[in-house]
C-alpha cells in the first residue's frame, strides 16, 4: 500500500517535470495565429510544420547548429583531455606544492562566474579572440570541477595497476592513456555529458564575445528571434526543440555507459 | 647473462623510516632466490627497488654489471607478478598478455604468436577472450604469470603471488612456478612471508628482519646452520624451542645447565661447533621434532617436565611441556605415547641435534664440512 502511494507521487512528479517539455513540443507545431488561442494542444488539423520551415528558410539555423556543435565538441574534447590529465596528476603523483595548487584550484571554484566576466573579456580582447569561436573554446579548456571529478575517480585506481603498466613498458603518459583512462570510462561518460550540456547551453559568455551573426551559437541565435522576428514564437519553440535534441540523444547514449560503470564489480568474479 | 647485485643498498623513506639497511646480496644468473621474513622486514621494499618502483637512497644496484639505480622500470626489462595480480580489467586475457609486447612495439604477428604460446603453456587458451572480472582467483594468477612470461625479461620478480589463493591451489601453483622457472631458466626473485614456500621453492633463501638481511643460503643450510636465533626460530615449522642455558666445561666434554637440570654433552658437540674457550652460551635451540625418546638417551641427557597441553596430529602429537623452572618446551612425539595434561614426563636431548646461541643471539660458529 505504501509502495503504491510512493509510486503515485513519483509518477505525479515525473508528469510535472514533463509539462514544460510537452508544452514546448506542442508549441513547436502551432501556427503563430494559434499560439495564444490554444493554450495547450490545438485540434490536429491545425498542427503545422511551418515553424520548422521558416527556421531553415528565414534564418541561418543550420549554421547556428553547426557553430554550436563545433564549439561544444571542441570544448568537450579539450576539457576532457586537460581535466583528466590534471586529475590523474593530482590523484597519482606527489610533487612539491601539490596541496597549495589544490587549495588555489578550490579557491577559484568559489569565485562567482559573473565576477570574472570583465577581466576575462579584457584578456580575450587582448588575445584578439573577440567575435571568434576560439574566444569561447580557450577559456573553457580547463575545468577545475572536472579535474577534481577525475581526481576523485582516479584515486580508486589501484597503484599496483599503474606499477604493472610501468613494468610492462609504459611511460607515464602511456599509463594514463592505456590504463587509467579506459578504467575510468564511466566517469568519462559522466563528465562528457556535464561538459557538453554546460557548453551547449552556455549563453552569457557567447552573448558577450560573439558579434557577427554567422558565428552565433544556438542559444544566441534563438534569442535573436525575439528582437528580429518579434511575433515568431513558434519558430523559436521549434528551434528550441531541435536544440534540446542533441543533449537528449547524448544522454541516452551515455546512460548505458553510466549503468555499465555503476554495476561493474557489483557481482563477484 | 643477468646477474643481479645489491651493493650496500639503503632505503630511507622521506619520513625518516629506514626500511632497508646496508644490503649486500648477489643473485646469480638463472637462480631462484626467495626473500622471506615477517611483514615489515624490508623484503618487498627490496624487490620494489629492484623493479624500479622505489628509489634507492644510497648504494648501488647492478643488473648484468650495469648500474641501474636511476633507470625507469620500463628500461630495466624486468617482469613482475604482483600480489593483487594488477591485471588490466578493461582488457581481455589476451589483451593483458599481449600488452607488454605491444608496448615494446613488436610486430603484430609475433605478439599474437607469443601470447598464444604462453597461453597454451599455462592452459589459458579457452579463456583468452574473457575479461579478468570473470576469472577465478587461480585463473587470474595464471594470467598475471602469463603476462610476465610472455616477455623475455632479465628477471622475474614475484611479490607474494600465491597469498590470495586457497591452500590447495597454493601448493599446486608452488610446484608449477618452481617447474616453470627451471624450464625457462630465468633469474627469479620471489618474495613471501611463508617459510614453507621459501624452503620448497628457492635455490637459495634470503631471510630478512627489520630491514636487515640475516642470512642467505640454501634451504638445507638455513635449516641446519642458522646464523642466529631469529633465523633458527623463523625457519622450520613448528618453530625451534629457544631455551636459556648455561654451559661449563666438564670432564668428557662440556655440560649444560638447562631449566635447572644438568645435561652432559659429549665431545661430539665439538665436531659440530667451533668452541674458542671463552664462549658464553646463553641459549640452546632444539627443534620440536628433535626431542628424543628418553629411553634412547643416557640418564644425564634428560629433561623433566609437566604436560600442559597436547595436540594430536594423527601419527604424531605436539606436546607442550612446562620444565622444572617453568620454561615452555614444545615437543613433537609419537602419538602412541598416551599423555594427559598434568602428567610428569621425561624427554631426551640428543647433543647432535642441539643448536647453541650466544648472548647477542648469534649462533656459535659452525665447523666447516
Amino acid at each position: 500500500m505504501r509502495r503504491v502511494v510512493v509510486y503515485m507521487l513519483l509518477v505525479l512528479f515525473a508528469l510535472l517535470c514533463l509539462v514544460p517539455i510537452a508544452w514546448l513540443v506542442a508549441s513547436a507545431f502551432k501556427a503563430n495565429a494559434d499560439f495564444h488561442v490554444y493554450p495547450v494542444v490545438p485540434p490536429v488539423d491545425r498542427l503545422t510544420l511551418a515553424n520548422f520551415t521558416s527556421l531553415f528558410t528565414q534564418m541561418p539555423f543550420l549554421r547556428f547548429m553547426m557553430n554550436s556543435f563545433f564549439v561544444a565538441g571542441a570544448t568537450v574534447i579539450l576539457q576532457l583531455f586537460f581535466s583528466s590529465l590534471g586529475g590523474f596528476a593530482l590523484a597519482k603523483y606527489d610533487f612539491a606544492g601539490k596541496k597549495t595548487v589544490m587549495g588555489v584550484m578550490l579557491a577559484t571554484m568559489m569565485i562567482p562566474g559573473p565576477v570574472l566576466l570583465a577581466p576575462m573579456y579584457e584578456l580575450i580582447y587582448h588575445m584578439g579572440l573577440i567575435d571568434s569561436h576560439l574566444g569561447l573554446i580557450v577559456p573553457g579548456m580547463v575545468n577545475v570541477f572536472g579535474m577534481f571529478l577525475f581526481r576523485q575517480s582516479m584515486l580508486s585506481v589501484p597503484d599496483e595497476m599503474l606499477q604493472a603498466a610501468r613494468i610492462d613498458g609504459c611511460n607515464e603518459f602511456q599509463i594514463f592513456w592505456h590504463v587509467v583512462m579506459p578504467v575510468s570510462r564511466p566517469i568519462v561518460g559522466a563528465f562528457c555529458l556535464i561538459a557538453f550540456m554546460g557548453t551547449w547551453n552556455s549563453f552569457l559568455w557567447p552573448q558577450i564575445i560573439l558579434q557577427s551573426s554567422d558565428r552565433f551559437t544556438l542559444p544566441i541565435g534563438l534569442n535573436q528571434m525575439i528582437g528580429v522576428y518579434e511575433a515568431d514564437y513558434g519558430a523559436m519553440m521549434a528551434g528550441t526543440l531541435l536544440a534540446v535534441l542533441p543533449v537528449v540523444v547524448l544522454f541516452f547514449l551515455l546512460q548505458k555507459e553510466f549503468i555499465a560503470g555503476l554495476t561493474k564489480g557489483a557481482v563477484k568474479g | 647473462m643477468a646477474e643481479i647485485a645489491f651493493r650496500g643498498v639503503n632505503k630511507i623513506y622521506p619520513n625518516g623510516f629506514q626500511a632497508v639497511y646496508q644490503l649486500d646480496l648477489s643473485i646469480a644468473d638463472g637462480e631462484f632466490l626467495v626473500m622471506v621474513g615477517p611483514s615489515g622486514c624490508g623484503k618487498s621494499t627490496t624487490l620494489r627497488m629492484l623493479a624500479g618502483l622505489e628509489t634507492i637512497s644510497s648504494g648501488d644496484l647492478l643488473i648484468a654489471g650495469q648500474r641501474v639505480n636511476d633507470l625507469h622500470p620500463r628500461a630495466r626489462n624486468i617482469a613482475m607478478v604482483f600480489q593483487s595480480y594488477a591485471l588490466y580489467p578493461h582488457k581481455t586475457v589476451q589483451g593483458n598478455i599481449e600488452f607488454p609486447l605491444r608496448m615494446a612495439k613488436l610486430p603484430a604477428a609475433e605478439v599474437k604468436a607469443r601470447a598464444l604460446e604462453v597461453a597454451r603453456m599455462l592452459e589459458l587458451e579457452p579463456l583468452l577472450q574473457r575479461k579478468p572480472g570473470l576469472l577465478s582467483g587461480g585463473q587470474r594468477q595464471r594470467v598475471a604469470m602469463a603476462r610476465a612470461l610472455v616477455r623475455d625479461p632479465v628477471a622475474f620478480l614475484m611479490d607474494e603471488p600465491l597469498s590470495n589463493l586457497d591452500a590447495k591451489l597454493r601448493v599446486q601453483m608452488r610446484a608449477e612456478i618452481a617447474a616453470l622457472q627451471r624450464r625457462t631458466g630465468t633469474t627469479t626473485v620471489y618474495v613471501t612471508h611463508d617459510q614453507v614456500e621459501a624452503m620448497t621453492m628457492g635455490d637459495r633463501v634470503a631471510v630478512f628482519k627489520d630491514g636487515r638481511l640475516q642470512q642467505v643460503d640454501t634451504p638445507q643450510q638455513l635449516f641446519e646452520r642458522p646464523v642466529n636465533t631469529f633465523v633458527a626460530g623463523f625457519i622450520g615449522s613448528p618453530s625451534m624451542n629457544l631455551i636459556a642455558a648455561r654451559m661449563e666445561p666438564a670432564d668428557g666434554g662440556p655440560a649444560l645447565t638447562v631449566a635447572g637440570e644438568r645435561i652432559t654433552l659429549a665431545r661430539e658437540i665439538e665436531t659440530r661447533f667451533d668452541f674458542t674457550g671463552d664462549d658464553r652460551i646463553t641459549h640452546i635451540g632444539l627443534r620440536p621434532e628433535d626431542v628424543a625418546d628418553p629411553q634412547l638417551v643416557d640418564a644425564d641427557r634428560r629433561l623433566h617436565g609437566r604436560v600442559a597441553l597436547t595436540e594430536l596430529l594423527g601419527r604424531e602429537q605436539m606436546v607442550y611441556l612446562d620444565l622444572r623452572d617453568g620454561t615452555r618446551l614444545v615437543a613433537r612425539l609419537r602419538a602412541d605415547r598416551r599423555l594427559r595434561p598434568g602428567d610428569d614426563i621425561a624427554v631426551g636431548i640428543d647433543p647432535a641435534r642441539l643448536y647453541l646461541f650466544q648472548a647477542d643471539g648469534r649462533a656459535l660458529p659452525y665447523r666447516q664440512g
